[in-house]
Formats: C-alpha cells, structure tokens, sequence
C-alpha cells in the first residue's frame, strides 16, 4: 500500500500532464484557426470593399456629424418635426405586433405539432421541425421582397414574411418547453381518463404558458427592428421614410427618425425586461 | 356521494377563500387579456388591409413567376414577310440564338422541316404542335382538344382564328383573341402568339437548362459528369487551355447563373457574419468585466458601460449600417462593423450578466490562496464562464448570418445585393430560385455548424444562459 501509493501518485500526475498537453495543443489549434479566419475574412474583406478601410476610419465621425449639425441649425423648430414622424412609427410598430401575433398563434400549432411528449407519430414531428427550420432560416428579408415584387407595394410583404419568420423561431423555442415540461400532470390527467385536448389545456398550458409569453415578448422586440428594416427596402412604415430622407438628404428629419426609433427599441428593450420578469420570475 | 364531495368542496372553499378568489381573479385578467388581443388582430386586420390580400394577389403574376423558377423556355419566333427566316432563341434572348453560324449549335430536334417542305413543325412537349406555313398557324394534335385550329392574316392584315363563329366557347378555352392579336396558351408550358407582322411561339420546359455551362460554353455539349470526366483527358476540348481549368473556369464564368459572382457575394455575407462576430465577442469580453460588479468596483464605470450597450443595441443594425455605409462605402467592412457594434452591445449585456451570476467560492478558494486580483479572475471566473460566452457568441453566427444577408441588401453588397438585382430584373427569376436556396442552404449550415461546434466545445447544443 505504501509503495502502491507514490506510483499511483506518479500516474496521475502522468495523465494529468498528458490531459494538460492535449488541452494547450487543442486551445492552440483553435486560435490558429481563429487566426486564419480573421485574416483571410480580412483579406477578403479588402478585395471587395469598395472604399479603403483607413479612409473609412477617417471619413467614420463625417456623416454622424453632418446630421447634428443640421439638427442644431433647425433650433427649437425641430421638435415638430420629430412628432411629425411618430404616425410613421406606429405603422411600424403595427406591422410588428400583428404579425407578431399571429406568428404566435401558428408558432404554437405548430410546437403542439413537433413536440415528443404530446404527439406519438414520428413522421409528423419529423416534417414540422423541418418545416419550422425552413420558414426560420429564410432571411425575412427575402420572403419580404418576393412578396413585394408579386403584390405591389404596401405593408402585407413585411407582415407576411415576418409572420412566416416569427412562426419557425418561435415553434422552435415552443417545442423545447414543450418537451422540457413536466409529464406528471399529463399522466395524472390520463388517469381521470382525460382527453388529448383537455391534457394540453390543464396539463401542459398552464405550465408552459408564462414561458411562452416571455418568448412571444422578445420576439415582439425583435419584430420591432425587422419591420423597420422592410420598411426600407418598401415596406412602409418609419424604415421606408427613413430611407427617402437619407436619399433626399435631409439631414435633421434623417436624426429625427433615428431618434424615434432609437428611443422606441430602448423602450421596447426595458418593457419587455421588465414583463418577462413579471412573468416567469428571470430575466433570461 | 357526490354530496358528501360537494359538502368537502364547499369547506375547502370556506377555509382557504383567498386561493380560489385569487384563481378567479388571475382567469378574469386572462380573459381580459385575450379579449384585448383578439379586439387588437380585428383592428390589425383592416388597418394592414389584410383584407384585401385577395385583391392585390396577382394569381397570373406568382404562377408566371413560379414556373419561371423551376423551367425554362425557347422562343421560336417567324416574320411573316419572311417565311423561311425563323429564330429559335433560348429564353428569347439574342446571344443564345440556335442555329446561328458562328455559334455552330444545332437545331434542337423539337424543331423540323414537315415531310412536304411546306412547313416548319414546332412540336411541344404534350406533343401537341404548331406548324407554321407561309400564310397560317396550324396549331394540331394538342390533347384535350378535339378539333384542330388555323389561324391567318385577314385582308387588313390582321390575325383571326378561321371559323371561329361556328365555335362555341368551350372549344375557345386557352383563346385569347383581340384586335391585333390571337393567343393559344392551353397550359402554362405552351404559349403561341400570332401577331400582324410575326409568330412568336414560347416553348417550356422544366428544369434550369445551362447551370452547369452557359449557351455559349465549349462545354455545353456535355452534361456535367461527362465534363468532369472530360478533365481527366489528355485531349484539349479548347486547344488554349488544359480540360480542368477549361471545366472550373466555364462554371465560373456561367453567364446564366454567375456561379463565381454569386459564390463571392456569398463568402462576402459570410465573412461579414463571421469576423462581425468576432469583433463583438473581442469588444465585449474585457468590456463585460468592466461592467460587472463583482469585478469592478467602481459604480459610474458600471453604470455608464451598462448604458454603452444599451445605446449600441438600441441604435439597430439598420442605422450602424447606413452610418458605416456613408463611412466605408459599399463591401463588406460596413457588415462587419454593423453587425460587431449591435452584438458588442448585445454580448456585452449578456456576459456581464453572467460574470455576476458566477458562483463565488471558487474566487474565494483562489482568493485564499494568495492570489492576485487578476488571478482570481483569470481562475476564478473565467473557467466559469468561457462555455457561456462561446455558447453566446456562436449562438449569435447564425442569426447574424441573416443580419448580413440584410445588410447586403440595403447596399453593403454580397448576396442580398446579388438578390435585389436578379429580383429587379424581372425574369430572371431562376436566378432568385437559385439563390434563394443557396441563402437558405448556407444558413441552416451555420446553425448545424455552431450547433456542432458547442456540442465539441462546452457538451451541449443548447443555450447556456447561466
């Protein structure tokens, strides 16, 4: 036992030293790759990019700059300015909380549809987690812009492809609370002989429900910024007049915008911190 | 029984009255609260004009741009001044004539002399066909029609379907007849136009024609695995160039689908979406330390970093970029800072919150030990929270894949610049196919590949957030 001991000491410090190396030498490998990657995204970068990278650095306060000065010229005159915007703003925001909705709605459908515990034939759930990963992986932008170019301009391209989008993202996060939930009270409801709409309703909604909530609030905020990007490629709203601004150059309206929108995301980005913890108790 | 239950119910009801008063009341606010949402989607509806979704779909406008993603069409088109001058252009356009001298590509077999020298037969792929002669459009065989048609010039020189008064207007279905012209379309894939001064006759066919190597390619003759083939040959397709750098540089140079500019705006997006990322994991780890308040003492520093990310996140990616739009022109730099300074706001935000979510003994048992403040960190912290931000970060290289997408787009170039080009066009819709499912390719490959990378990394593919 005596001697046992320092060999068996002499062992570990072997494969502690062995496990040491293999972690310096793989930690190693990851940087050089990270390495790699930075410089040849950097050269790649260099190729394509139109303008040089050190007068973009210098020519980088210009612009921010110019929209300040425009703005402190206008004096007080400039606050009617930044309400006139604010109708374009909630054109925005109703873009992004209709469409929000209804994802939610589909999203839940959906998640009922993949989800393990709740429906028994594999093909099914196979065949909505693939079809929740194509309607999520599709940039919104994309399904935005087909739609614009077959139906004209108005809003409906923006509230459809962000529907579409909102519906794969959230019927993933759905499925996993799904899945996650407790079984107990899905089993107890099977031995007072409930039925399956009636296990979902008592058993795994009310479970689930705060959760999903949560998630339907910060994909409300993220929807946010989405509608105002399809607002500038044409999908009305504060994004498409923001895009006219910078293409007439005018400066301050162009500040006043981003200053709508600015504020209207911080808010946006407390409220829904602030509701979530209401709702399941942490901030994540 | 049930009594006896009712009785039991009813004691309970009276020793705990707030619990069941409590539930009533949370159902009540529930209620109220679907009944705002469903009053909102009603006020939604009209206000988005959802209602008039059936008014402004253009059902013609999606078929024809359905079928123009997944076939192609040769037009087939006869002067009537000049009987025996008849073009067959793939896709209508001038440079992909067949038959051409100088292109030396043969007719296709769809197309032949009638039997009698009289006529040209352009045989669709119902087999139905169309026979142009000197004077009429035989239009014959065409399943689902009983009779044949014969269309001609009348004396004003204007086209008319020939006895179609005795017709009823069953037989006319696919007609379309107006002064100055006659349409035959029965279905989507076959298309004949008589017009005063010509015939022109569209011919679809599924499949996108010409991927691999364009109508003009030394390569075209053969299909793609007889080219590969071809490469490991000694003799020269092109006496100029070795059959391998003949292969590569015909797919590249496709002027049909673009391979290579197409390929390059992808890596563009790509190198975007990646060294965007890593910029922001770069900027907010040692400013996440910063911000945390088991790690920094100082209240205004943390209170004035906390705001920094707020500010960065709040100034969407939308204005970082038209910022870094007017700074560095169009390319990818402008992707790259765009995406870097929102997601330095967003990680930031999210490591510093899990830094102060670190258990603390470990600091403490490294602490004891006589270790420096920077120690303590470095082994007290860090090991704690490296799965976290790497789980974070690579979380972040899908979404922001589509971010660049976007930001190409609106002007930064890459594949979203690529897509609003072949979509303007407006019928190069194979293209916009194409690349449609190249974006969607690429981006399900970057969730499967950060997926991947946290499950070798940190032991699971889910988000870790504490």
């Amino acid at each position: 036992m005596s001697k046992a001991l320092p060999a068996n000491l002499e062992q570990i410090e072997v494969n502690l030293k062995k496990l040491t190396n293999q972690r310096t030498r793989s930690s190693l490998l990851g940087i050089a790759i990270l390495i790699l990657v930075f410089f040849g995204g950097t050269l790649i970068s260099l190729e394509a990019n139109a303008g040089s990278f050190g007068r973009g650095i210098a020519n980088f306060f210009n612009y921010p700059r110019d929209l300040f000065v425009d703005t402190f010229e206008m004096g007080w005159k400039y606050w009617p300015r930044v309400i006139k915007y604010i109708p374009e703003l909630i054109i925005t925001l109703n873009i992004a909380l209709f469409s929000t909705s209804i994802g939610f709605v589909l999203a839940v459908i959906f998640a009922i549809f993949s989800s393990r515990n709740l429906i028994r034939n594999k093909r099914v759930i196979q065949f909505t987690k693939f079809f929740m990963d194509v309607t999520r992986s599709f940039p919104t932008l994309i399904i935005a812009m087909v739609f614009l170019y077959l139906m004209g301009k108005s809003s409906l391209p923006a509230v459809i492809a962000i529907t579409i989008h909102t519906a794969g993202a959230l019927g993933k996060l759905f499925t996993e609370a799904i899945e996650n939930c407790d079984g107990k009270p899905i089993e107890g409801l099977s031995s007072v002989g409930a039925t399956w709409t009636q296990k979902i309703r008592f058993s795994v909604l009310p479970q689930v429900l705060p959760l999903f909530l949560s998630y339907g609030i910060l994909r409300l905020e993220i929807n946010v910024r989405e509608s105002t990007i399809l607002g500038f490629v044409g999908a009305g709203g504060i994004g498409e007049m923001l895009a006219a601004l910078i293409q007439w150059n005018y400066g301050a309206d162009v500040l006043a915008c981003m200053f709508l929108l600015v504020g209207t995301i911080i808010a946006l980005d407390y409220l829904s911190a602030y509701w979530r913890h209401k709702l399941i108790g942490v901030n994540q | 029984m049930s009594s006896s239950l009712t009785i039991e119910r009813d004691n309970i009801r009276k020793l705990f009255p707030d619990t069941f008063n409590q539930a009533r009341k949370g159902r009540r606010k529930g209620q109220i609260f679907f009944f705002l949402i469903l009053l909102y989607l009603i006020v939604g509806f009209f206000t988005l004009d959802v209602v008039n979704i059936p008014k402004k779909w253009k059902p013609q406008n999606a078929a024809m741009f359905a079928l123009d993603t997944y076939a192609h069409k040769d037009h087939v088109t006869m002067k009537w001044e000049n009987h025996d001058d008849i073009k067959i252009a793939f896709e209508g356009n001038y440079r992909s004539v067949y038959g051409k001298d100088n292109l030396d590509k043969s007719i296709p077999d769809w197309f032949y002399k009638k039997s009698d020298n009289v006529g040209y037969v352009v045989e669709f792929n119902n087999k139905g066909k169309a026979i142009l002669y000197k004077d009429r459009v035989e239009i014959v065989n065409f399943p689902k029609y009983e009779r044949d048609f014969t269309i001609k010039l009348n004396t004003n020189g204007k086209p008319y379907l020939v006895g179609s008064e005795d017709l009823v207007i069953e037989d006319l279905k696919g007609f379309r007849i107006t002064e100055n012209r006659v349409e035959f379309r029965p279905t989507l894939y076959e298309r004949i136009q008589v017009y005063p001064k010509k015939v022109e006759i569209h011919r679809y066919s599924i499949g996108w024609k010409y991927f691999w190597f364009d109508f003009s390619s030394p390569l075209e003759p053969y299909s793609f695995f007889e080219a590969l083939g071809l490469t490991f040959s000694k003799d020269r397709v092109v006496p100029e160039m070795s059959n391998l750098k003949l292969f590569l540089t015909e797919i590249k140079d496709n002027d049909a689908f673009m391979h290579g500019r197409v390929w390059w705006a992808m890596l563009e997006t790509i190198v975007m979406a990646v060294l965007g990322t890593m910029f922001a994991t770069v900027m907010a780890l040692p400013l996440s330390f910063l911000a945390a308040y088991n790690v920094t003492p100082i209240k205004a520093l943390r209170f004035t970093l906390r705001r920094l990310f707020d500010t960065l996140r709040g100034i969407d990616f939308l204005i970082w970029s038209l910022i870094f739009l007017r700074a560095f022109g169009p390319g990818p730099f402008t992707g790259i800072f765009a995406i870097g300074f929102t997601d330095t706001g967003t990680l930031g935000k999210l490591y510093s919150e899990a830094i102060e979510n670190t258990e603390k003994k470990q600091q403490e048992g490294v602490q004891s030990t006589g270790a420096s403040k920077f120690l303590q960190h470095r082994f007290g912290i860090i090991p704690q929270i490296l799965p976290i931000f790497v789980s974070q970060s690579l979380y972040y290289l899908e979404s922001n894949t589509r971010g660049a997408v976007i930001i190409g787009a609106m002007g930064a170039g890459g594949i979203g610049l690529q897509f609003l080009g072949a979509l303007g066009t407006g019928n190069d819709f194979e293209n916009v196919a194409y690349m449609a499912i190249l974006v969607l390719a690429v981006v399900i490959f970057m969730d499967r590949l950060s997926a991947w990378l946290r499950r070798i990394l940190i032991g699971s593919d889910q988000l870790i957030v504490r």
